[in-house]
């Protein structure tokens, strides 16, 4: 599999991960991204047809929660570590 | 008698239960040592509810079963209106709206917490070097890293500032900071402790677990937070009650050992002093059986695309709009989201959310994270393989002791490799356990003793034997020089 | 080319909010219309080391709805995190389903005028819904706002998510599959389907193609339509739009757009952010759902009769039209009562009265049927009564208002009230030869063939008897004797 990691490549991805990097960190990002993809892409070549993939190493199926309301927070405290609050709201500011 | 802060937790409960000390007594003596922080073990001290909570309990006649113990909690596990901040500047003065449930277990029974210890950022890393809050400095050099990316829980530990604590692994962050601070770290097998609140690095392989000095400290300390819990879906608890550690010889105990630890990449004095603990082991009546796990090789790749991907969602709800850093008077959404992340993550934290953004990304997945799924089921059919053969795992917990400071922090690549020994073991969700086995030139190495699933009592008692056998000192000779 | 040559290709997606008492994957009890952020938890507003646990309800409600979509229910289903920043979406990941849905393809039927339709259901799929934003100054737009305030009350309710195949091609079609959905889901208890408040919500894809041929065009996403009638005229404008874009020799541009009820035109939602790419994987927070097969087939044995098959079975069986089935149709309740009054009255003057009268005479009341003093079995007296000509038709209906007013049975206020229709011959006799005798003017407009005068002469009788007469029978001897 080709994989080029070049500025683009890295300022897309910072988007897609909302990071504003200036174009010297996007350089950075770009040697250091590429330097730890060499490594990893050693398990490029594994022939793994037919394996399963392994999302919990832990069988387990059906946790359940019964439809029963459990008390919530008051408001006050739900808004307690709001960087800013308005009209008993989390505000966001100007969205633009 | 002996420095209450001295005392292993187990002699504490028994000293207040005998009515020879106090709850109170030993917060005191601990929180003096804590306030007193030359590691920066702590990035925040709960005194004074830590001193009320401690008369309370004198007071009752009754006494909880951890009798008011202290203990030091990692800053990832949220505490209730005391600030807990992952080693975050996003999270710099939050104050969480619950309790963890592990946390919580331990204050029904009776332990006081009596601080928050510092940490790599968001569990990243593995010398506590990538706190927002500065590195914690190893208790045996304070040159040198502790560990991480649990290294206050370690410090803190080795230190004397607690007699145990609370730490999370996810690719060897409670192993590797115990080995290199010459205490006993425990991760539990994935699912037997509950992870509601714990500040999620990568969910898949995060596991909350004892910091002690001594391996019956941390069975008994994983006694008390395992457990069903029915805010985790994940977690299923152990399937029999943690027993606390008797056995004296290791008769019958089939060990394995990972030849491909014990090569290449590993320090000479490492190998050294876990061939003398293995060489022990054998006297106490263990057989040592070679084993090989092929795939655990390609375990770093695996996990350095499994952990970010999963870390690159798990941050994404870190945007300055319900709590943490908020970047002041942006003009869009897009650029108040960008710079709120850019101002409240350090740079491991951007370099792993991009390297995860990038392998789930579109034309990406299959290539890397699917294929690192798979990988991983390799590697944990290798551990199911060599445990047809054997009841323990053995290696050295990391390949080398305690680094320098600053030594490692301008290559990742080198940093990320202080944890080939622990991660096999994580990626396969099995309960592994440090202990300190020797020193190379003056720093403790570990040895790591991993089971299979669920096997934490053969794992405690084989540990226990094995940690009488070797009488490794767990007091720092520069702490003794210090005080 | 003619609007004719173009044949549309449309596709639904559809959101219901589920009928539990809490949300998703918390235990918030959910809420419309409440203050701002009062239904929040540590989980739904994703504080630090929250975690989700999967709410049982939601899933046995999405296999309900999965049984009355004709859908399969695989044998294990998975969540996923799709991730994407947006202030509503705390997590900035929403747990939905990809790969592994709750439920898998079916089929559902539905009737229209023209016929039996059928339209294939892709999948439907279970995940929690965002929050609501409220936009401060400005005209309450995102764009120009002050500010946006973020109320989590929503967030986190559980929603089913319910994907058609492309295959209707026509508007009406849409909106008759949508209300026949939509009632069937809300009869099964799986959602309130309240458009406007935007506890059901529909989306449209729509292209079209040159009509006869295969290929598929440029689709168009028509977003949120809130009520059926929009949704029908949005579609219509948008294949409009279209088709004039291609006749104008333009090309489609793939896009999502929104139907502004009022002027009737179609706006671009451009976003300035890039294309989604939403990073899908598997959830590790939630393990998989793989219900009990016995369970999942007891839960499609237990379904009762959809409001579809209900309304085919009266149309064939019972003989309604199509508009009386669609119209008793559209409660369980109404049905069930129209059901019971059928069962001792014949069926169509069951629906007429049902429909009509019961229902007209009830709404100055604002009771339904069944909630009325009025049992199926007392209406279905007054209709024997009536169809045996035993009461009048004005009776009847006097006999109705006085069970609504006070209860009690037909007969004996019909008996009380003497209001039973005269039964003599001899009484009916003498009471027409008398208005003959009294309205000479009236019989010889009648004798010059004047028929419409028989109402003035059946007007006086009922008036003479209190409404006992039988106005038919006064009308036939009306004609005898004056033509004797
Ligand atoms: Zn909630």
């Amino acid at each position: 599999m080709p994989r080029v990691i070049d500025a683009d490549v890295v300022r897309h991805v910072a988007r897609l991960s909302r990071l504003a990097l200036t174009d010297d960190e996007v350089e950075t990002m770009r040697a250091e991204l590429s330097g730890i993809l060499d490594h990893v892409d050693q398990i490029q070549s594994l022939d793994l047809a037919g394996v399963a993939p392994t999302t919990h190493v832990i069988h387990l199926e059906n946790v359940l929660r019964t439809d029963e309301p459990r008390p919530s927070l008051s408001p006050e405290e739900a808004l307690r570590e709001a960087p800013r609050v308005a009209a008993g709201g989390f505000s966001v500011g100007r969205m633009g | 008698m002996s420095a209450p802060t001295d005392l292993t937790a187990t002699q504490q409960i028994a000293a207040v239960r005998a009515g020879e000390m106090t709850s109170a007594e030993l917060v005191d003596a601990h929180l003096a040592r804590c306030e007193d922080d030359r590691w920066n073990s702590y990035l925040a001290l709960n005194a004074d509810a830590a001193r009320a909570r401690a008369r309370e309990i004198d007071a009752m006649a009754d006494k909880p079963p951890l009798a008011g113990v202290p203990i030091a909690v990692k800053d990832a596990l949220v505490t209730r209106d005391l600030v807990t901040t992952s080693g975050s500047r996003m999270l710099e003065g939050f104050r969480p709206l619950y309790t963890a449930t592990c946390v919580a277990r331990l204050e029904e029974a009776g332990a006081i917490v009596v601080g928050k210890t510092n940490m790599d950022e968001f569990a990243m890393g593995s010398s506590t070097e990538n706190s927002a809050y500065g590195p914690t400095l190893n208790p045996w050099d304070t040159g040198r890293v502790p560990g991480g990316s649990s290294g206050g829980s370690a410090s803190a530990v080795a230190a004397r500032q607690a007699p145990w604590s609370l730490g999370s692994d996810t690719g060897g962050s409670i192993r590797q900071p115990a080995a290199l601070c010459g205490i006993v770290g425990m991760k539990p097998t994935y699912g037997a402790v509950s992870r509601y609140g714990l500040i999620a690095f990568a969910s898949s392989l995060d596991q909350v677990g004892p910091f002690a000095r001594t391996v019956a400290d941390a069975a008994l300390l994983l006694s008390y937070i395992e457990g069903r819990d029915p805010m985790d879906s994940t977690c299923v608890g152990l399937r029999e009650p943690v027993c606390v550690p008797t056995a004296t010889d290791l008769s019958g105990v089939r060990i394995g050992v990972v030849e491909e630890l014990m090569g290449e990449g590993t320090d000479d004095g490492v190998r050294a002093a876990v061939r003398e603990a293995l060489d022990r082991a054998e006297h106490l009546g263990a057989t040592l059986v070679p084993v090989e796990l092929p795939n655990s090789r390609h375990g770093l790749s695996t996990y350095y695309i499994l952990a970010p991907a999963e870390c690159s969602a798990n941050l994404a709800r870190f945007d300055g709009i319900r709590y943490g850093h908020s970047s002041a008077d942006t003009d869009n959404l897009t650029e108040h989201y960008e710079r709120t992340r850019a101002e409240g993550f350090g740079a491991e934290v951007k370099r792993r959310i991009m390297l995860g953004t990038f392998a789930l990304a579109s034309g990406y997945y299959d290539a890397y994270y699917g294929q690192a799924q798979r990988v991983r089921t390799r590697i944990a059919e290798d551990f199911d393989r060599a445990f047809e053969s054997v009841d323990l795992i053995a290696s050295p917990t990391s390949p080398s002791v305690a680094f320098p400071l600053a030594s490692r922090t301008d290559d990742p690549m080198h940093m990320y490799l202080s944890d080939t020994c622990t991660i096999p073991i994580s990626l396969a969700g099995l309960p592994s356990v440090s202990i300190p086995c020797g020193l190379d030139a003056g720093m403790p190495v570990g040895l790591q003793l991993s089971g299979p699933a669920f096997s934490e009592n053969r794992l405690f008692d084989a540990a226990h034997a094995l940690e009488a056998a070797i009488g490794f000192d767990t007091a720092p000779p520069a702490l003794e020089a210090a005080a | 080319m003619s609007a004719r040559a173009y044949e549309a290709v449309i596709g639904i997606e559809i959101h219901a909010q589920l009928l539990t008492n809490t949300k998703m994957f918390c235990g918030c009890a959910l809420s419309f219309g409440d203050e701002p952020n009062v239904h929040t938890c540590p989980v739904c507003l994703a504080h630090p080391g929250a975690l989700p646990v999967t709410n049982a309800e939601a899933v046995r409600l999405a296999i309900i709805a999965g049984h009355a979509l004709g859908c399969e229910i695989p044998e294990r289903s998975t969540f996923h995190r799709k991730n994407y920043f947006y202030p509503d979406l705390p997590k900035a990941y929403q747990i939905s389903q990809f790969d592994e849905p709750i439920c898998g393809p079916g089929r559902f039927r539905y009737l229209t005028e023209g016929g039996e339709k059928e339209l294939g259901i892709t999948r439907a799929h279970l995940e929690e819904d965002a929050a609501k934003l409220i936009h401060v100054g400005g005209d309450g737009r995102r764009a120009g706002a002050e500010q946006s305030i973020v109320d989590f009350n929503r967030g986190g309710t559980p929603l089913l998510e319910i994907v058609t195949e492309p295959e209707l091609s026509d508007a009406a079609d849409a909106a008759a599959f949508l209300r026949q959905l939509r009632l069937t889901l809300v009869q099964l208890g799986i959602t309130d389907g309240n458009m406007e408040q935007g506890s059901m919500r529909a989306d449209a894809n729509i292209s079209i193609r040159p009509a006869g041929s295969t290929g598929l065009g440029t689709k168009t996403e028509l977003k949120n339509m809130n009520s059926f009638t929009f949704i029908e005229r949005g579609i219509q404008a948008e294949i409009a739009r279209q088709t004039a874009i291609l006749e104008a020799g333009g090309t489609i541009t793939q896009e999502t757009l929104h139907y502004d009820p009022v002027t009737g035109e179609i706006h671009s939602l451009r976003s300035k952010e890039e294309a989604h790419d939403y990073r899908y994987f598997p959830e590790p927070d939630l393990v998989s759902v793989a219900p009990d097969r016995a369970w999942v087939e007891e839960l499609r044995a237990s379904l009762p009769e959809s409001p579809v098959d209900r309304r085919r079975r009266w149309v064939a069986d019972s003989g309604l039209s199509f508009e009386d089935a669609e119209v008793l149709a559209e409660t369980r309740e109404l049905g069930d009562y129209f059901e019971r009054v059928a069962a001792v009255a014949p069926a169509k003057s069951a629906a007429n009265w049902v429909r009509g009268e019961l229902r007209a005479q009830l709404r100055e009341r604002g009771q339904e049927p069944w909630e009325s003093n009025v049992t199926p079995a007392a209406l279905g007296e007054i209709i024997a009564m009536a169809e045996a000509r035993e009461v009048s038709m004005p009776n009847a209906k006097a006999v109705l208002a006085e069970l609504i007013a006070n209860g009690g049975d037909p007969r004996a206020i019909v008996e009380a009230k003497g209001l039973g229709a005269i039964s003599d011959e001899g009484e009916l006799e003498a009471l027409v030869d008398r208005l003959i005798a009294d309205n000479p003017a009236q019989v010889q407009q009648l004798r010059d063939g004047k028929d419409k005068v028989i109402g003035f002469f059946v007007g006086q009788a009922m008036k003479a008897t209190q409404g006992r007469a039988d106005p038919g029978r006064v009308g036939e001897l009306l004609r005898e004797r004056v033509r004797e």
